[in-house]
């Protein structure tokens, strides 16, 4: 069901037409979506428990383990924690922008989910255009994201929101063309149809889109080694430096909602969504997106982070040409090869993938150095 | 006018302060920085935050009576501040110290080296963006370190464990052990720290060629310590006039090439291991003996001055005293690494961008409790 047909079912004279599952009424889209944001949320909770203890693990320290059985309700105690805490708002900030920034960052990546499939169909709506609507979705956060830097008057808010303009505007491109090939070899840009049409998993078909768009959606989403945009040794907190109580909470919230939907979109697309052995359908959905955002803690504790130089220069001359030739060879591949054969095409596409990644790490270097002032 | 002419917007400069409450500037350290856009145009240093005028303090009090305020000075490594001060009066007052004495001031010292240069190359990387995880790896390197100092003398900060003409008790008998233990640990942590970080493609794209300290600036500026032997300059004092019983031992002097912040995080990694070696031949010889010379509780050197200076883990630490046979010092100066090293950095920032200021600073390695005084 689509949005369009909840809306269209919704109204009055529409209510005696028999609808299909999970029920034309609006009152039942409401419930769902009201279901869904509220697992999205309990997701979030997860993801912080798991980067927070598995990063005091690779640290050698234990984590948050004293609230609930192994620290596991921390995170609800933060949350008490940041609602009762005062909001404070500088003197000299802009104060409906600043007020409206962690709206406007929250609502995308909360509205990504809406086209995630958990299992097959067991989606809020399964969009014909899916992963083009969140390529367009994702990208408003970083509106919000702006306006809590202008909106703080705050310097180092304002520098770090200039680099997540950046950053976003730059990494968008490797991260479509990624999702190109992918949407050429499924032959459609509906999600529940990209996981249906993935016999073998997509990251092995598409490894260098897979790498690309596994780099790339780091970058977007503000992940280390790319998490330059509030680079706490810069910039103390970046754009939420002015932030506190419960408008902090949702830039937090933001951060983590938006790794799980990239995680999400990631498990989805490339390493075959819901589908699995032995274990229920949307089981392995969810330790699909676990995985990949785990390999995000992992990069996070084990990397420094890049400079904003090196940061375009890895988006423009890295990942940006690399996305092409991917997408050209995708797409010779597409038409050209033999269906009968479709591991050898996975054998060929991880040599190409080696010899691309480590001839163009030879080409070029990172950033550009001192400048003359 | 060209047409590109025409069309570039006007941008103006802009001033960021850093501090004096910044997660990067290692106390109360301030940075007027002017900015042009990312570029450093010119920073201006503001120093005092943490002035406690310890020169003068020392004149209101006994010569033994100064020793626990050296420990404020530094406190990432007060053991070298006690020992250069001890070395001073010992110098005024012509005062033999016992064999023994040494040789658990040689061990403490090399230490005490150990131990900052843990907390230099983990904050070092912290400031890279690397979130904790070498800062967590070196901290608990040099908690094991602290612990020793705990065991010969009680503290875990301020040790106050130098005495004029030797040291305040001799080491416990489990001391042994327990230090041949974590040489051995030492050992081996270096190299898993080097596995961790010595070719890491992002710290070398972030710290190679970066922060430049030519051999000659350095010179000039009076630098000294690890930052000096990063640029070239092989000068370190336990060779070039050697102090205590340095004399006796074998090891080399490090040095780097380029003088960047990637050299100077080298030189301090070798320094780790040529401590070691220092430690292995001190543990060897070690002689039995008393370990403080019969000295009053009141020292009182004849009239006159004297300077006295050591290799400490940041650089040359002196201190110049000048007796007029009382009690107390008629003056005291200190010779601070962390000031005089700091002196290049608006040299070496000018022209690179705000994450380079951050790893620059990180990378001269200072204590602000040492800057101020």
């Amino acid at each position: 069901m689509t949005i369009a047909d909840a809306v269209i079912n919704s109204l009055p004279m529409q209510a005696t037409v028999t609808p299909d599952w999970p029920g034309g009424y609006w009152w039942h889209w409401l419930f769902f979506t009201v279901l869904l944001i509220v697992f999205v949320l309990c997701m979030v909770m997860g993801a912080i428990y798991i980067e927070r203890r598995g990063m005091a693990r690779m640290q050698s320290r234990l984590g948050p383990n004293r609230t609930g059985p192994f620290g596991l309700l921390q995170a609800v105690a933060d949350a008490i924690k940041v609602l009762l805490k005062e909001n404070i708002v500088p003197d000299k900030a802009d104060k409906l922008v600043h007020w409206l920034a962690p709206v406007i960052a929250f609502a995308p990546a909360m509205m990504i989910f809406a086209v995630v499939p958990f299992q097959d169909g067991a989606l809020l709506a399964d969009l014909n255009i899916g992963i083009l609507y969140v390529v367009a979705i994702s990208s408003v956060s970083t509106v919000g994201v702006f306006m809590a830097g202008w909106g703080s008057s705050n310097k180092y808010s304002l520098l770090g929101a200039m680099r997540n303009v950046a950053a976003v505007v730059s990494y968008e491109m490797p991260l479509v063309l990624a999702i190109v090939g992918v949407v050429m070899v499924a032959g459609s840009l509906s999600l529940n149809q990209i996981v249906l049409a993935q016999d073998i998993p997509f990251f092995l078909v598409q490894p260098l889109g897979f790498l690309i768009f596994f780099i790339a959606g780091c970058a977007e989403i503000n992940r280390s080694p790319f998490d330059l945009m509030e680079a706490d040794s810069e910039l103390v907190a970046g754009f939420h430096t002015e932030y506190s109580g419960m408008k902090f909470a949702m830039f937090y919230l933001v951060e983590y909602a938006e790794a799980i939907a990239i995680s999400a979109i990631i498990a989805t697309i490339f390493l075959g969504g819901w589908r699995g052995p032995f274990l229920p359908d949307w089981l392995w959905f969810i330790v699909k997106v676990f995985v990949v955002f785990f390999l995000m803690v992992w990069t996070r504790t084990t990397l420094p982070r890049v400079r904003i130089d090196q940061l375009m220069a890895l988006a423009w001359k890295f990942l940006f040409p690399l996305a092409l030739i991917n997408l050209f060879i995708t797409a010779v591949q597409v038409m050209f090869w033999p269906p009968a054969l479709p591991w050898l095409m996975v054998v060929v596409n991880i040599v190409i993938m080696v010899i691309l990644v480590v001839s163009w790490s030879k080409f070029f270097k990172l950033g550009w150095g001192r400048l003359e002032v | 006018m060209t047409t590109t002419e025409m069309m570039t917007l006007k941008t103006e400069p802009f001033v960021l302060n850093f501090g004096p409450v910044h997660p990067s500037t290692h106390g109360v350290y301030r940075m007027r920085a002017t900015l042009d856009g990312e570029v450093i145009i010119d920073i201006e240093p503001v120093v005092g935050y943490l002035h406690r005028g310890i020169e003068k303090l020392a004149e209101e009090r006994t010569y033994t009576g100064f020793i626990p305020l050296t420990d404020r000075l530094d406190y990432i490594s007060p053991m070298s501040n006690n020992l250069a001060y001890c070395l001073a009066v010992e110098k005024l007052a012509g005062i033999k110290v016992p064999e023994r004495a040494e040789y658990i001031r040689i061990i403490i010292a090399e230490l005490q080296r150990l131990a900052n240069h843990c907390v230099a190359v983990g904050s070092f990387l912290n400031d890279a963006g690397a979130y904790f995880t070498p800062f967590m790896y070196t901290f608990r390197e040099r908690e094991k370190i602290i612990d020793l100092f705990d065991m010969v003398c009680g503290q875990r900060l301020t040790y106050n464990y130098m005495r004029i003409g030797g040291v305040s008790q001799d080491i416990p008998e489990e001391f042994m052990p327990a230090l041949k233990k974590l040489v051995d640990q030492l050992t081996r942590f270096i190299e898993e720290y080097e596995r961790l970080l010595k070719q890491n493609e992002i710290l070398l794209a972030r710290a190679k060629d970066v922060g430049i300290l030519p051999r000659e600036t350095a010179i000039n500026y009076g630098i000294s310590g690890p930052v000096a032997r990063a640029s070239g300059v092989k000068w370190d004092l336990r060779k070039a006039d050697p102090y205590s019983i340095y004399d006796r031992f074998e090891f080399d002097i490090p040095v780097g090439e380029t003088g960047d912040c990637y050299d100077r995080y080298r030189v301090r990694i070798e320094e780790m291991r040529q401590s070691l070696r220092i430690l292995k031949q001190a543990m060897k010889d070690i002689p039995s003996g008393p370990v403080k010379a019969d000295v009053p509780h009141l020292v009182r050197p004849p009239a006159g001055e004297a300077y006295a200076h050591l290799e400490a883990p940041k650089g040359e630490l002196g201190f110049y005293l000048v007796s007029d046979g009382s009690i107390a010092p008629y003056r005291c100066h200190i010779r601070p690494t962390s000031l005089i090293n700091l002196g290049a950095l608006r040299e070496m920032v000018r022209g690179w961008k705000v994450a380079d200021l951050i790893i620059i600073f990180g990378s001269i390695d200072i204590t602000m409790g040492e800057v101020d005084r």
